[in-house]
Order: structure tokens, then sequence, then C-alpha cells
């Protein structure tokens, strides 16, 4: 038979890349349930870190069941949006959708002296890719608990030290209501200050485009929450 | 040539050498982009001991069967499952860990080492041998990653895997991280520096002028 005849090396490839293939699909197949379960259960201990909440990772999902009380999504007005499951809300989608039309998650944490606080997703760009991450607000709607970031493949060292708590540990105790007016939060240059006299973080050396890009993440999502968060506020009063 | 081939040369050579990275300095971009960390560095390591074995031991069996005019996108696609099913089996084993690497796992495809090696030894030699190739090489290759990981992560952030390794008292004292060895750049002149101390033990390694 000859090896290098055209018959041959069609043949050749496209038996390889059916086997090929079979292997990757009954691997992705037997692989899926797992890998699921590993995503759901980052999401969940993501959203408990930004309510300052570490969790065990072997308990995850007992924790995130007992602090997390109650999830509902609201639309832009601040009221709720029934029959959609907030966990299941892909924030990477709804970014793209003009503000009035995204269903908007939000998860109440039950913390340990009974007070509720109120974690929102945000998603937007980094440097390299993607970069997410949730912020937890007091009851007042204003003041913000805690906050948790993440990237997909910013530099490490630079970039990448916005998933450090040595960043996200900044944005406790600022405010996004400042005199009446709805601002989140900005990040700058270390040492310098946001021209509208917003509350603000010091931004990565080294990291411009990622903290630049955290900002605009905090704009861009938490902005559509405004009602909610002043309803939040007026609630309490 | 097949038969004269020595089992330990082909699996210890590759250690030192002949070392994949700082002798015949193959595989170059990946220590720059996986070695700020001390942890990535392994797992990248173990994986493409994993990914290069295998990928020899299949195509030093198919290596007859091959046809030539193929031969280059029969290796592609076998190094490309292989990584698909290695990227696939970390997220659902070891999620962090896949996690940190992120696009690096899927750029072990790209890595020249193995093409070198699948080109140059397996398509030439039995399967037993292909495999401690492979096995060789890719240790010799994770061996570099570790050592650049290392004292990246020691002297850019203190730390090792994660733990602080440098006193507080030192930082007291003003010391300071090396932010430089966080950069790329550092990776290159660390590799350089392995190079230089490898050569000077190792006098047949020297160029003459």
């Amino acid at each position: 038979m000859n090896k290098q005849s055209n018959t041959y090396t069609i043949i050749y490839i496209i038996v390889l890349v059916v086997v090929v293939g079979t292997a990757l699909a009954a691997t992705s197949l037997a692989l899926k349930d797992r890998q699921q379960e590993n995503i759901n259960a980052d999401k969940m201990s993501q959203i408990l870190n930004a309510a300052l909440i570490t969790p065990d990772k072997k308990d995850v999902v007992a924790e995130f069941d007992k602090y997390i009380t109650e999830q509902f999504v609201v639309n832009e007005r601040g009221e709720k949006v029934e029959g959609v499951n907030a966990f299941d809300v892909d924030v990477a989608a709804q970014i793209k959708l003009a503000a009035d039309r995204r269903e908007l998650p939000v998860f109440v944490c039950t913390v340990a002296d009974g007070s509720h606080k109120y974690i929102l997703p945000v998603y937007g760009a980094g440097l390299w890719g993607p970069i997410w991450g949730y912020v937890a607000f007091d009851s007042d709607g204003s003041t913000i608990y805690g906050a948790y970031f993440a990237h997909q493949g910013e530099t490490p060292g630079l970039g990448a030290e916005i998933e450090k708590p040595a960043f996200s540990s900044q944005f406790e105790g600022k405010q996004v209501f400042k005199d009446g007016r709805f601002r989140p939060i900005a990040v700058v240059k270390a040492g310098q200050q946001p021209l509208n006299g917003e509350d603000y973080v010091d931004g990565i050396s080294g990291g411009t485009i990622t903290s630049k890009g955290v900002g605009s993440m905090l704009d861009n999502c938490l902005t559509p929450y405004k009602k909610f968060l002043q309803g939040l506020g007026q609630e309490r009063q | 040539m097949a038969d004269k081939i020595n089992n330990k040369e082909v699996l210890f050579n590759p250690l030192s050498k002949n070392n994949p990275v700082v002798v015949q300095v193959l595989g170059i971009c990946s220590v720059l982009a996986v070695t700020a960390k001390l942890e990535p560095a392994i797992v990248m390591g173990v994986s493409v001991v994993a990914v290069l074995a295998f990928a020899n031991v299949i195509i030093s069996l198919l290596r007859n069967t091959i046809p030539t005019n193929i031969r280059i996108i029969v290796q592609l696609v076998v190094v490309a499952g292989l990584v698909v099913i290695v990227d696939q089996v970390l997220k659902a084993f070891a999620y962090d860990a896949s996690k940190q690497l992120s696009v690096f796992i899927g750029l072990i495809i790209t890595n020249c080492i193995l093409m070198g090696r699948l080109e140059a030894f397996a398509m030439a030699n039995k399967p037993w041998p292909s495999f401690l190739d492979g096995v060789g090489n890719g240790i010799g290759y994770a061996l570099i990653l570790i050592i650049v990981g290392f004292f990246r992560e020691l002297l850019g952030s203190g730390t090792l895997l994660g733990y602080q390794i440098i006193p507080q008292s030192f930082y007291d004292a003003g010391y300071v991280n090396n932010g430089l060895m966080i950069l790329p750049p550092m990776a290159l002149i660390l590799v350089a520096c392995i190079i230089w101390v490898q050569r000077s033990f190792n006098k047949d390694l020297q160029e003459d002028n």
C-alpha cells in the first residue's frame, strides 16, 4: 500500500481526527459534572469573599447556603424580576445589554451579627482579558462592606494584584452616595485624587490599565443598581 | 541507530548535558510567562512532562504509518488533543491551579520542545525509549521552570508557594521586594545565569571561539 498517496493521506487524517475528537468528547462528558461543581463552588466562594467570609474549600456549598439567605434579580428601576434565578444570571452577557434591559442579580448575605449585606456582581475588562468581582453593600445602600475581585489573565505581580486583599480591602467603608449623588468608587494613581470628589482607592502601580478597568467596571456595573441601592437607603429611614 | 540507544542516557541527558531549555534554548517563551510564582511553574512542569511523554509514545507507535506530507499536522493534532485533555483534567481535579495557569496550559501546544522531541526523536524510535525521552525532556524543562520560579517568587514577592519566607523584620529594616523580578525580562536574565553556571561546570558544553 502506498503510504504517500493522496487517498491514504486523506483517509489517515480523517480517521485520526475522528479518534481524537471522540477522545476529547468522551473526556469532556466524563468530567463535565465535576467541572461544573468546581465552577459553582468557586463562584460561591467568590460571593462569600465579598462579604468578608472565607469558607473552607470543602464546605463552600454548606457555608453559602448558611449565609446567603436570599437571592433575587432586580431591574434598573429597582423592582424585583420574577422567574429568574440570580445565581444563574450570566453577568458577562448582561453588561452587553442596555442598562434598562439588564437582569441585575442581588445576593443577600446575613452575617454573624444578623445584619444584611447586599452583594452585587460586577464584570469588566482588564488589560489581557476579563476581570470580575463582587461588591457587598451595607443595608444603607451606600457603604461598601467588602469587595472581591478576580481576573482571568492579568500580569502576575502587576495587574493580577487586584485579587489580593491589599487592594480589595481599600474599598471597605467607602460610600457610593455622596452629597445625595450616586458616584461609584474611582480607582486612581496612588497619591492622586479624582476630579469629582467621589470616594476613591489607590490603583496598582505598574497595573494602570487593569486599575482603570476596575474603575470603569464599577461605573458600568453598579450604576444600573442606583435605584435599588437608593431604595435600600430609604427603606431604613 | 534505533537499537544502539542507551535508555539511561535518553532519560538523564536532558536533565543537564542536553537540557532543552538551557542547552538547546527551546521553550523559553513559557519560562518567561509562568514563573513569576513557584506553584504555577510546578503545575506547568508536571503538565508538560505528562503531555510530552504521552505524545512521544503515541507518535512513536504511529511513526511507521504517518504519511510524510502531513506528519507535522498529525503531531499537532495529537499534542493538541492531549493538551485539551490535561486542561480538562486540571479543571476537574485541580481547579485552583488551572485557574492560575489559565491560557498557559493551552499554550503547551505551541511549546517548541514538544514539536522538537516528536520530530527529532519519536518519529525515529521505539515507544519505550520515546517515553523515557519525553519524561527526561519534560523533567529537564520542569527543573529550569522550578529554579527560575523559586528565585522570582522569593526575591520578587518574598514568598514561596504563597507562604511568607522573608520575615517581617527584614521589611522593617528597610528590605524591599524586588519588583523587577516579577517582570518577564528577569526570567531571561535568570535563565542566562543558569546557562552560565551550568557551562562553567560542564566544560564540554563551552564553545570554542
